[in-house]
């Protein structure tokens, strides 16, 4: 087995191409599939049965099947039918780029929207009750207190959950897309050094995993700030019960 | 299950998802406890690659370890083989690259909780099996393992679903399992919906299947909560 360095430096502008399109493709997603999830959400947190059971099979469905098969059932099993193929959407949907945005943002906001409700349910009973107390109607409080509260709980776990993203945006290479997995791929079929780009974009990933990470515990800090909030000294020096 | 003729083709395909995720399950299980052991271990250069396994592999998507394996694996094998003076071409099967990604791959996250379930064991039952005389390798097998069994169940049982979703990766090198199957019957019906479809409703009743065996274990490991509940 002979190691070559100059295979990746000399496909390494490729891969870096890749890169882009796996971001856009974890943030477009990303983003596409939290705004699904929040109403989502708050429909599974309702009071009424039969609003809480769409939501229920729509989880239940794309938590429980593979990721590759939701993407080629959208991107082969849409052409199937002669209404979708002859419809204004078949642009869209003969776009392997759209199809993997669709079956992404469809995935991340079953996974989503089970830890927005679970975050609705740890918001302590108190904070709600405060809010009915205030006289704060139904979509006020919503707004203003479950929402707000609910992100800054979520935030950890939606950390996590962008990062199985990450990783899940290389099944895009499975419909001919060129992120940092595809564009390794198509290096691969033609110098033949599988260990070599593999390797290059496995540190790639690291990298960006890496940062996201670091971004979501800034993120983190900004958004619980009341919980590492220090009092000032010259308050505390005032009424030292002020400390706690 | 007839589907125009092809149902035969995507039970066998099943089977062999099947295969593959409870033989990784088992190989992965031994990392994971190797790698938990290694973790918790006083001796750093074993912490240290413990960390690096558990890092790296949990930065990676599991489609490039596959493919990483598939196609490099057999390079790595050749490579060895030659030190031992056989110079022939050696092939990795789709299978055996299979459970090897995913066993890695599972190895690493159940790494994670099986040192959370050591963890939550107190100390004081270490202390009390060294008063009693027991070795730290007993101690191990004989106090600590068959509670780890209890407290590591849930989380064993959502890193098996992610597994068995994972498997449909490995078709991608050319495994006949379940979604190999559904592409290729959609090769000859030219009906994609319908033969994803049906491997998507597999799919979810081997997930439920799953879910069902984790709720039971779980039950049968917590006697204790079975009389509280009942």
């Amino acid at each position: 087995m002979s190691w070559d360095w100059s295979v990746i430096v000399e496909y390494f502008p490729r891969l870096v191409d890749g890169i882009w399109v796996t971001l856009e493709l974890v943030f477009l997603s990303g983003l596409l599939g939290l705004l699904l999830a929040v109403p989502l959400a708050l429909m599974r947190a309702s009071h009424n049965p039969w609003l809480r059971a769409l939501p229920f099979g729509y989880i239940f469905f794309f938590r429980g099947t593979p990721l590759l098969v939701q993407i080629f059932l959208i991107y082969y099993g849409a052409s199937q039918f002669e209404a979708v193929r002859e419809s204004v959407l078949w642009p869209v949907l003969r776009e392997p780029y759209w199809c993997a945005i669709i079956a992404f943002t469809l995935n991340t906001a079953a996974y989503s929207a089970e830890l927005i409700r679970g975050a609705i349910h740890a918001i302590p009973k108190g904070e709600l009750e405060a809010a009915d107390a205030f006289g704060m109607s139904k979509a006020m409080k919503v707004r203003r207190i479950v929402l707000p509260r609910a992100f800054g709980i979520v935030l950890p776990a939606y950390g996590n959950e962008l990062i199985l993203m990450l990783k899940s945006s290389s099944l895009a290479s499975t419909i001919t897309l060129l992120d940092i997995t595809g564009a390794a791929r198509t290096i691969i079929a033609r110098t033949y050094t599988p260990l070599e780009i593999f390797l290059a974009a496995g540190v790639l990933y690291l990298i960006i995993t890496a940062v996201m990470i670091g971004c979501f515990r800034l993120l983190e800090m900004r958004l619980n700030r009341h919980q590492h909030y220090k009092m000032p000294a010259e308050l505390t020096a005032v009424d030292p019960r002020l400390k706690d | 299950m007839d589907l125009l003729g092809f149902g035969d083709l995507l039970l066998s395909g099943t089977w062999v998802t099947v295969k593959l995720a409870l033989t990784s399950l088992v190989f992965g299980l031994i990392l994971g406890l190797l790698g938990a052991t290694a973790k918790l271990s006083r001796f750093w250069p074993a912490r240290a690659l413990a960390t690096l396994y558990t890092t790296l592999i949990r930065g990676i998507p599991e489609l490039l370890l596959v493919l990483t394996i598939y196609f490099g694996g057999s390079m790595i094998l050749m490579a060895i083989a030659e030190q031992f003076g056989y110079t022939d071409y050696i092939e990795i099967s789709a299978f055996a690259a299979g459970v090897a990604a995913l066993s890695i791959a599972f190895g690493a996250y159940s790494t994670e909780v099986f040192r959370g379930a050591i963890q939550a064991i107190p100390k004081g039952q270490w202390e009390s099996a060294q008063a009693l005389g027991m070795t730290p390798l007993k101690t191990f097998f004989r106090i600590i393992l068959p509670q780890v069994w209890r407290l590591a169940l849930p989380g064993l049982g959502n890193l098996f679903q992610v597994l068995l979703k994972d498997t449909a990766l490995v078709s991608v090198v050319g495994l006949n399992d379940l979604m190999r199957q559904a592409y290729v019957a959609t090769g000859s019906t030219n009906q994609p919906f319908t033969f994803y479809m049906a491997a998507a409703l597999i799919y979810l009743g081997l997930t439920v299947l799953s879910t069902g065996m984790t709720a039971w274990l779980e039950r049968r490991a917590n006697p204790a909560d079975r009389r509280a509940a009942a």
